[in-house]
């Protein structure tokens, strides 16, 4: 059993008590709220006439279905207008904070939250998306919950869980040129497989992390739970403490010195023990892309999708139907296969320095004319900043359409959608079938400037043959 | 959605049905519940879309339409059921469309608690014995007399040991997965923890 983390600090913490049955009590210190899982949460509020516990405690955004091309308001889609149009009463109602569109802070939960400060150091987070795994970046411990969960923090500020057990992923050396977060933590997927994190949290460290930038570190524990681990964190260090300093709810005054001596209280102690602690070398690591349906299924760009007989037997099942699901075939090369659609966005790459590296992939370049691709950024926040940077500019210059902030293609449950079997180069977190929006749709999952490189030839290639990186 | 659905309360110590068995790994919830289902604010009608995808690929020899397992309560899985999104959407629509109970090789973490938040257990067994079962319902119907008292699974032929997380058996004999009500007992020690914890004094302005 793990000893001294950073985790069993936090848990430890935020242990309320424990159940009759076995399990812990947790106090939730920050809980988000989006529109898709949350109405259903409210109206059992209603059904057993309680109260939300601690309003101040909750914040609401709206991100999942709002589009991407036209947010005036009624939407043109009456289902997703009746979501937005619940969140905005259940708040007003239960006092909740809601950054609604046109407020300057909406966007995706996972990339608003950080950029407002109220995810730090210490906190129990939860939210029911599980990409909250997202905020472990800054040394919370955060994990995604159910509706029913949802439903329990509201009425208590509190969710019956079992404590998790705790895996170090220790990154050796530094990633090379050309080779961001989002290729290192495919890497770890596809090297602990998708359910290596089931029980688990994962605990990120090593040269190879905190070398890291804190928009970076949120892409790998973002993915913590494709590899089955529903909560991810790192441990905070000045890089973390810098990000949140004079953020708009981060600790002020005289409570900013306070925060920080508990903040650098928290991290995991060198003596500390864990359950399992795994070594990577971030070095060895080339731009990867995921050819199958589950986020496993990756290899580095100048490799080819594996033969049946190279892979274990637990993963033949699955991969033989990704190999008909994508009509790929074992030992095809990843390099050049054609795409269609390009996607930029998303919890996990839709931050301003996602964009930024995007850009300059495409500065002066055009879009393939047999490509459709798009840029949604993950917040309002982030649109702006991009504009005041002409980063807008140049994707449009190069044949991306701007759009405006939300979830979008990552789950497509607005108007952004694949047809038919389309491929599309995806900044996304999920390569599952249908995940794009179209029953048939293929999805290959990569770094924002592996989609940037991928949208100006059509097809998958090596970003690192564009520009000097 | 045979008859009109209840949801699960109280103590669940037995469940008694016939199995419906669904092949492959790591079958995520946008399978189970694809997004576009998720545009609801009730959960009511997600049963007749469970699966909706996968099933129309598979026009009409998805398991989940065929004629023989209309009646089926207790699903049978392999590893990793249920990985990816945090919807309860998907346990949701399992449980509308007439799933009490599932038994499987491995389960992702947040989907097996959204099992146990919504009362369907969710029990274990090796590769070997699921592959055995599943082969077993491919031909002749399968109905297991599921007992949580003793964790065994018994049809005429046959008795499985299946697992289950001690604290979550406990729950269900106990009525306790209906989490809400128990959290809430402890009200005074939520308040003290609150107070106690150092971070909550540093941020005195989340408040609108």
């Amino acid at each position: 059993m793990s000893q001294d983390t950073l985790f069993d600090k936090v848990w430890d913490l935020h242990k309320v008590s424990s159940l009759p049955g076995g399990s812990d009590q947790i106090f939730i210190g920050l809980h988000l709220i989006h529109e898709v899982t949350s109405p259903q949460a409210f109206g059992a509020l209603k059904d057993k006439n309680l109260k939300v516990k601690f309003p101040d405690r909750t914040v609401a955004t709206v991100d999942h279905i709002v589009p991407t091309d036209n947010q005036s308001r009624p939407f043109k889609d009456n289902l997703a207008e009746q979501m937005i149009a619940t969140l905005e009463k259940n708040c007003l109602e239960h006092k909740i904070r809601f950054f609604n569109i046109g407020s300057g802070n909406q966007g995706i939960v996972h990339v608003v939250a950080p950029e407002l400060g109220l995810t730090q150091p210490g906190m129990t987070i939860a939210c029911g998306d599980s990409h909250t795994s997202t905020h472990g970046a800054f040394g919370s411990i955060a994990f995604g919950i159910g509706t029913s969960q949802v439903r329990d923090v509201l009425a208590s500020q509190t969710i019956a869980m079992n404590k998790l057990k705790v895996r170090q992923i220790w990154c050796e050396n530094k990633l090379s040129n050309g080779v961001y977060a989002k290729d290192l933590v495919l890497h770890i997927i596809n090297k602990l497989g998708v359910k290596a994190g089931v029980g688990f949290a994962y605990e990120f460290a090593g040269p190879a992390i905190d070398a890291l930038s804190m928009e970076e570190r949120m892409t790998i524990c973002n993915m913590s739970i494709e590899g089955g681990a529903r909560c991810g964190y790192i441990n905070p260090d000045d890089k973390t403490f810098n990000y949140i300093k004079n953020k708009l709810c981060a600790p002020k005054n005289e409570h900013w010195g306070k925060a920080l001596t508990w903040w650098k209280s928290l991290k995991s102690d060198d003596d500390s023990i864990y359950d399992d602690v795994i070594k990577i070398d971030a070095s060895k690591i080339e731009p990867t892309v995921t050819w199958g349906i589950t986020p496993g299924q990756s290899i580095g760009i100048s490799q080819q999708i594996p033969l049946l007989d190279d892979l274990s037997p637990n993963d033949k099942l699955v991969a033989e139907e990704a190999y008909e699901y994508m009509s790929f075939n074992p030992g095809q090369s990843i390099k050049d296969i054609p795409v269609e659609v390009c996607f930029i966005g998303s919890c996990t790459n839709g931050r301003i320095s996602d964009l930024r590296i995007a850009a300059k992939v495409l500065k002066g370049k055009k879009v393939s004319k047999n490509v459709k691709a798009f840029v949604v950024p993950g917040s309002e926040k982030v649109a702006n900043e991009a504009k005041q940077e002409g980063l807008d500019k140049i994707f449009k210059d190069s044949g991306f359409q701007w759009r405006d902030p939300g979830c979008s293609m990552c789950l497509a449950m607005n108007s952004d959608k694949l047809i038919g079997n389309q491929v599309s180069a995806s900044s996304s977190n999920r390569n599952f079938k249908g995940r794009q929006g179209s029953p048939s749709g293929r999805t290959l999952l990569m770094s924002p400037a592996m989609v940037a490189a991928a949208a100006i030839n059509g097809k998958v290639s090596d970003v690192r043959e564009f520009i000097n990186l | 959605m045979k008859s009109k659905f209840s949801p699960p309360i109280g103590k669940i110590s037995r469940i008694d049905g016939q199995c419906i068995s669904l092949i492959g790994d790591d079958i995520d919830t946008d399978r189970i519940i694809p997004a576009r289902f998720l545009k609801c604010v009730s959960f009511d009608s997600l049963g007749e879309s469970v699966f909706e995808d996968d099933r129309k690929t598979l026009k009409g020899s998805h398991p989940f339409d065929l004629e023989k397992n209309k009646n089926a309560i207790i699903l049978i899985v392999n590893s990793n059921f249920g990985c990816g999104s945090s919807r309860e959407h998907a346990p949701q629509a399992l449980m509308r469309w007439g799933i009490k109970a599932i038994i499987g090789e491995s389960f992702a973490d947040i989907f097996y608690s959204n099992c146990i938040a919504i009362g369907i257990p969710c029990f274990t067994l090796p590769k070997k014995s699921i592959e055995e079962i599943q082969n077993y319902c491919d031909n002749q119907f399968l109905f297991l007399e599921i007992d949580l008292e003793n964790s065994l699974a018994k049809s005429k032929d046959l008795t499985l040991n299946i697992e289950i997380k001690e604290t979550t058996r406990k729950m269900f004999l106990s009525g306790e997965w209906d989490a809400t009500s128990t959290l809430m007992e402890n009200e005074n020690l939520i308040e003290n923890k609150f107070n106690q914890l150092p971070y909550i004094k540093f941020n005195t302005d989340l408040a609108i």
